[in-house]
C-alpha cells in the first residue's frame, strides 16, 4: 500500500515538473573539459532569454569532436564549442555544422574567419610557443634562442623538453609550426638536429610543464618547455604568494609559435535554432568575450572586447604566428605524426 | 541446481552486461568496422599492431609476475600472522589503488623525478650535481607503478584466503612427517590455487589493459594497445584503426579468460572454512620477524612512499630561491572560487558526488555479483560459457566503450545529462568482475554438506544462508566491497565521458586543477588528491567494521 502511495506520488510530481507553466526551452553545448566561463555571464543570458544552458563536456577535444561525428544524425546538443584549426577541416567535412552569418562577425579580424561558409565561427585563440626560465637564463648568462634553427645550438644541448605530437595538443601545434618553418620534409632534419641535440619528449604537457620545466613550481632540470603563451600570466595570477614580475616568458620570434583558434558552430538538425543563433551572438559578444581570458587563458577574436592587465603586462603576442593551411593540416596529420616518431622516438 | 532457477539467477546480471556493455561496444564496433571495409587500413597496421601486442602483452606478463612476487608472501604475513599496527598497515597497503593515474604520477614524481626525494637524497649525500637516478620514461617505471597498483589485488584477495584457511590441515600433514616446504606445496597451495588464479588474472588484464601508467610514466617510446587506441580515436581521429584495436584487446581478453576458466575448473575442493582467529598466529620466532620486517620495508617502500611524497608535496610551496616551505594555501584556496567558473565546485561537494557513485556502485556490483556466483558455483557447460561473458568488461578499452556509450544513450531518458545512474552502470561493468572474482572461490569453497546438514536438522533456505553461508560470504563481500568502492572512487577515463560537468568527481575536480599552469592550480590538485585519499581510508575502515559486525552477529 504504502509502496504503491509512493509510485502516484512520484507520478504525480513527474506530471507537475512536466506541465510546470513556461518552464524554460534547454538549450544543450556541446563542449570539451578545459571549457570555463563566469557564472553571472550565463545566468545573464538564461534570465533573458527565459533559456537555461546545459553544458555537455566529454573529455579532450577530440573526444568531444568524435562526438558530435558519431551523432551527427541524433545530435545531443545544440551547438558545438571548441573544435580548433587543427581538427576544423575534419569537422567541415563530417557536415555537422549549420551555416550561420552572425552580424558580430563585422567586429572580428577577417584573419580568424577561416570558413568562408560560416558554419564555424572563430571564438578565441592562444599561441602555443616555448616558454622559458627567466632566472635559469639569467644566472647562467646565455641567451635566449629567438628562433627554431638556433635550439640546435650547443649551448642549449638538453634544455628543452616538448610533448608527443601523438598524445598531445601543444605537442602537434609546435610540430606544425617546425613544419611551416622548415617544411616537408625539411622539417624532419630539423627534427634529427634537435635530437641529436638532447631534446626531451614526454607525453603529456602536464608532465612537461610540472615535472621537467624548471620555470613552474616542479623546478625539473629543462628551463625551456612547449606551452602557452598565456602561460607565464597564469604562473602569476596563480602564485601562492604575490609576484610582481613573471617567472617565465615565451620565445616569440617569427615562426616560433603555432596560433589555435577554437570555433562554435551550430549542430545540425538542431530544434532549438533561433536561440542557438542567440546564443552564438552572445558568445561572440563583447560580455563572454571578456570573461574568456582569465577563465580559459586564451584570447578572445572580438577586437572590441577588453583584455585585463594580467594579460597586457604578463602575455607576449607574436606578430609572426606560423600558420598552415585546413586542408594541409588534416591531409597530413596522421603521416606527419609517424614520419617524427620515426625520426625522434625510435 | 535446476537450470530455471540458474537461468534467474543469470538473468539480472546478464540484462545489466547486456544494456550497459554489449549494446554500446557491439554497436561501436559496428560501425569503426564498416569505416574500415570502406576506407581499410594502412598498410603499415598490421606490423604496428604486432608490435604494441608484444609490448602489451610482455611488460603486462612482468608486471603481473613481480606483483605476485611481492603480493604473496604479504598475503602470507597478513593472512596468517598477528602483529603491531597490522590492520592500519593493510588499510594503508590498499590505498595506491584508488589514485588516479594522473596523480599517481604525481606521487612517483615526488618521489623518484628528477627533482624528487630519492634524487634530491642521493645528490647531497654523495655531493653530485646531476640527478643519479633517471627513471621516469623507462619501463623499470612503469612496472613499478604497476605493482604500485595491484599488489592490494594479491593482498586483499589471497590474504583472505588464507586467513581462513584450515590450519590443521598443514600441522596434520606435518604429524605426518612432512617437511614445512612438503606441506606447504602439497597441502596449502593446491587449496589456494583457485584464489591466485583469481587474482593473477585480474592484475593481468589491469596490466594488459593498463593506459595513465603508460602513458604517463612510461613516455613516448611505450604504447599498450589502450594508449595506441587513445591516440588513434581521439588525437588522429581514426576511429576505424582504433575500432580494430579495440576488437584485438578484447579477443586477447575473451582467450585470457577462457584460459583461466579452464584452470580454474580443473580442481576445487571445498574445505570448511576457519574462523580468522584460529588461524593466526604471533610472529614468535627470529626468522618470522626478520620475514615480516623485510615485508613490510619492501610494501612501505614501493606502496607507501609514493603516496607520502604526494600528501607532503600537497603542504609545501616553492620560495623564490628554491627552497620549501609548509603552507595550507593549497588547502584554504580549495574553498575559494576566486573566478566565478561556473564549474567551480567545493571540495565537500565533490567528495559527495563520488561518495554517492561509488555507494551505488559498491550496491549494484555486489548485489549482480552475488547473483552470478551463485549461478556460478556449480560448474557446467553453460557456466563455462557465461563466465567469460561476465569478465570481458575488463579488457574493454574505456574509449571506445565512452564512445559507445554517448551513442547509445543519446535521448532523454537515457543520455548521461538525465539519467545520473548511467556513471554509476559504467564503474559497476570493471567492478562486477572483481565482485565475482572474489564471491566466487569463496562460495565454492563452502561444501554442500554443511548446509544439507543445517537443513536436515531443520533450518530453512533463509537460515541455511544467514547462518552459514553469510559468515563464510562475509569476508568475500567486504573485499569486493572494497576494491568496487576504490575502483568507483578513482575511475577517470569513463567518468570524463559521462559525469555531468556540474556534478563533477574528485578526480575529475583534481584533472581540471591540473589542466593549468600555476603553482596554486598544482598544489590544490594534490591537496584534493590527500583529500582523496582520506576518504577512502574513512570509508574502507567503516566496511570493514561493518563486515566485522555482520560475521559477529
Amino acid at each position: 500500500m504504502i509502496k504503491k502511495n509512493l509510485f502516484t506520488i512520484l507520478l504525480l510530481f513527474t506530471l507537475l515538473a512536466a506541465c510546470a507553466p513556461a518552464s524554460p526551452t534547454v538549450l544543450r553545448v556541446m563542449t570539451h573539459d578545459s571549457f570555463s566561463v563566469s557564472e553571472p555571464v550565463v545566468r545573464q543570458f538564461e534570465e533573458t532569454r527565459n533559456v537555461k544552458i546545459e553544458f555537455l563536456k566529454s573529455g579532450d577535444s577530440g573526444a568531444a569532436l568524435n562526438r558530435a561525428i558519431l551523432t551527427k544524425d541524433n545530435p545531443q546538443a545544440d551547438l558545438l564549442f571548441g573544435v580548433d584549426n587543427t581538427f576544423l577541416s575534419r569537422a567541415l567535412q563530417a557536415g555537422i555544422f549549420e551555416p550561420y552569418q552572425s552580424p558580430l562577425l563585422q567586429q572580428i579580424p577577417t584573419e580568424f574567419i577561416l570558413d568562408p561558409q560560416y558554419r564555424a565561427l572563430p571564438v578565441d585563440f592562444g599561441d602555443v610557443c616555448i616558454n622559458y626560465d627567466r632566472l635559469y637564463f639569467e644566472k647562467q648568462k646565455i641567451k635566449v634562442p629567438e628562433t627554431l634553427q638556433e635550439l640546435t645550438r650547443p649551448e642549449y644541448r638538453g634544455l628543452l623538453v616538448v610533448e608527443n605530437p601523438a598524445t598531445s595538443s601543444p605537442g602537434l601545434a609546435f610540430l606544425l609550426a617546425t613544419i611551416a618553418e622548415f617544411g616537408d620534409p625539411g622539417y624532419l632534419d630539423y627534427w634529427k638536429q634537435l635530437r641529436a641535440n638532447g631534446v626531451v619528449v614526454v607525453n603529456d604537457w602536464n608532465t612537461a610543464y610540472y615535472t621537467n620545466f624548471s620555470g613552474s613550481s616542479g623546478k625539473g632540470p629543462q628551463p625551456m618547455v612547449v606551452s602557452y603563451g598565456t602561460s607565464p600570466a597564469a604562473e602569476v595570477i596563480f602564485a601562492s604568494q604575490p609576484l610582481t614580475e613573471a617567472p617565465t616568458a615565451s620565445i616569440i620570434g617569427p615562426n616560433t609559435c603555432f596560433r589555435q583558434i577554437e570555433f562554435i558552430g551550430i549542430l545540425k538538425g538542431t530544434p532549438n535554432r533561433k536561440l542557438a543563433e542567440e546564443f552564438v551572438d552572445f558568445i561572440l559578444g563583447k560580455t563572454f568575450q571578456e570573461d574568456i581570458p582569465l577563465q580559459m587563458f586564451v584570447f578572445p577574436v572580438n577586437s572590441q572586447a577588453a583584455v585585463p592587465e594580467e594579460f597586457s603586462r604578463y602575455v607576449q603576442v607574436p606578430s609572426q604566428p606560423a600558420e598552415l593551411g585546413l586542408d594541409l593540416i588534416d591531409q597530413h596529420r596522421e603521416a606527419w605524426i609517424e614520419a617524427w616518431t620515426e625520426v625522434v622516438l625510435r | 541446481m535446476r537450470l530455471a532457477r540458474r537461468v534467474w539467477l543469470w538473468a539480472l546480471p546478464l540484462l545489466f552486461l547486456g544494456l550497459f556493455f554489449y549494446l554500446p561496444l557491439g554497436r561501436i564496433l559496428i560501425i569503426t568496422g564498416q569505416a574500415a571495409i570502406e576506407t581499410g587500413l594502412r598498410p603499415s597496421f598490421g606490423a604496428q599492431l604486432l608490435r604494441t601486442l608484444g609490448f602489451t602483452a610482455g611488460q603486462a606478463g612482468l608486471s603481473t609476475l613481480l606483483t605476485l612476487l611481492i603480493g604473496l608472501p604479504a598475503a602470507y604475513l597478513f593472512g596468517r600472522f598477528r602483529f603491531p599496527a597490522k590492520r592500519p598497515l593493510q588499510l594503508l597497503f590498499t590505498l595506491p589503488f584508488i589514485l588516479p593515474t594522473v596523480v599517481a604520477a604525481a606521487g612517483f614524481n615526488a618521489l623518484l623525478g628528477p627533482n624528487g626525494w630519492l634524487n634530491w637524497g642521493l645528490m647531497r649525500i654523495f655531493g653530485l650535481s646531476q640527478p643519479p637516478v633517471m627513471i621516469l620514461n623507462t619501463l623499470t617505471a612503469v612496472l613499478l607503478a604497476h605493482v604500485f597498483y595491484n599488489t592490494s589485488v594479491v593482498l586483499r584477495v589471497v590474504g583472505s584466503a588464507w586467513a581462513q584457511l584450515d590450519p590443521r590441515l598443514e600441522g596434520s600433514a606435518r604429524t605426518l612427517g612432512a617437511s614445512p616446504w612438503q606441506a606447504f606445496r602439497t597441502v596449502t597451495l593446491p587449496l589456494l590455487r583457485p584464489f591466485i588464479l583469481a587474482a593473477t588474472v585480474l592484475v593481468f588484464l589491469f596490466n594488459f589493459t593498463s593506459f595513465g601508467v603508460v602513458l604517463l610514466l612510461g613516455g613516448p617510446k611505450f604504447a599498450t594497445l589502450e594508449v595506441e587506441i587513445y591516440i588513434q580515436a581521439l588525437q588522429i581521429l581514426n576511429l576505424p584503426a582504433a575500432g580494430a584495436l579495440s576488437a584485438v584487446q578484447l579477443l586477447c581478453t575473451l582467450i585470457i579468460t577462457l584460459v583461466y576458466t579452464r584452470l580454474a575448473d580443473r580442481r576445487n575442493i571445498p574445505l570448511t572454512p576457519r574462523l580468522e582467529s584460529e588461524a593466526v598466529q604471533p610472529l614468535h620466532s627470529l626468522p618470522r620477524r626478520v620475514f615480516a620486517a623485510l615485508v613490510i620495508f619492501l610494501l612501505t617502500a614501493l606502496l607507501l612512499l609514493p603516496l607520502a611524497a604526494l600528501v607532503l608535496r600537497s603542504f609545501s610551496a616553492v620560495n623564490a630561491d628554491g627552497t620549501l616551505r609548509l603552507t595550507l594555501d593549497f588547502y584554504r584556496e580549495l574553498f575559494i572560487n576566486r573566478r566565478q567558473s561556473i564549474f567551480y565546485v567545493p571540495p565537500i561537494r565533490a567528495a559527495l558526488n563520488s561518495l554517492g557513485y561509488a555507494g551505488l556502485t559498491v550496491l549494484i556490483s555486489l548485489s549482480l555479483g552475488s547473483l552470478a556466483a551463485y549461478a556460478l558455483r556449480e560448474s557446467s557447460r553453460l557456466n563455462r560459457v557465461l563466465e567469460p561473458v561476465l569478465m570481458l568488461p575488463l579488457g574493454a578499452s574505456a574509449v571506445t566503450l565512452g564512445l559507445g556509450m554517448v551513442m547509445v544513450f543519446n535521448r532523454p531518458p537515457f543520455d548521461p545529462g538525465s539519467f545520473p545512474l548511467l556513471l554509476p552502470f559504467a564503474h559497476s561493468l570493471v567492478a562486477l568482475p572483481f565482485a565475482l572474482r572474489s564471491i566466487q572461490p569463496a562460495l565454492r569453497s563452502i561444501p554442500p554438506s554443511l548446509g544439507q546438514a543445517a537443513a536436515v536438522l531443520g533450518a530453512s533456505p533463509g537460515k541455511v544462508w544467514r547462518t552459514i553461508e553469510m559468515p563464510i560470504l562475509a569476508r568475500a563481500l567486504l573485499v569486493s566491497a572494497v576494491f568496487a568502492f576504490t575502483i568507483s572512487l578513482g575511475e577517470f577515463g569513463a567518468t570524463a565521458f559521462l559525469a555531468r560537468p556540474e556534478r563533477p568527481t574528485l578526480p575529475v575536480a583534481i584533472f581540471r586543477y591540473l589542466g593549468q599552469p600555476g603553482e596554486l592550480n598544482y598544489g590544490q590538485a594534490l591537496a584534493l588528491s590527500t583529500l582523496l585519499l582520506i576518504i577512502c581510508a574513512v570509508s574502507i575502515l567503516l566496511l570493514e567494521y561493518l563486515e566485522n559486525r555482520a560475521r559477529q552477529k
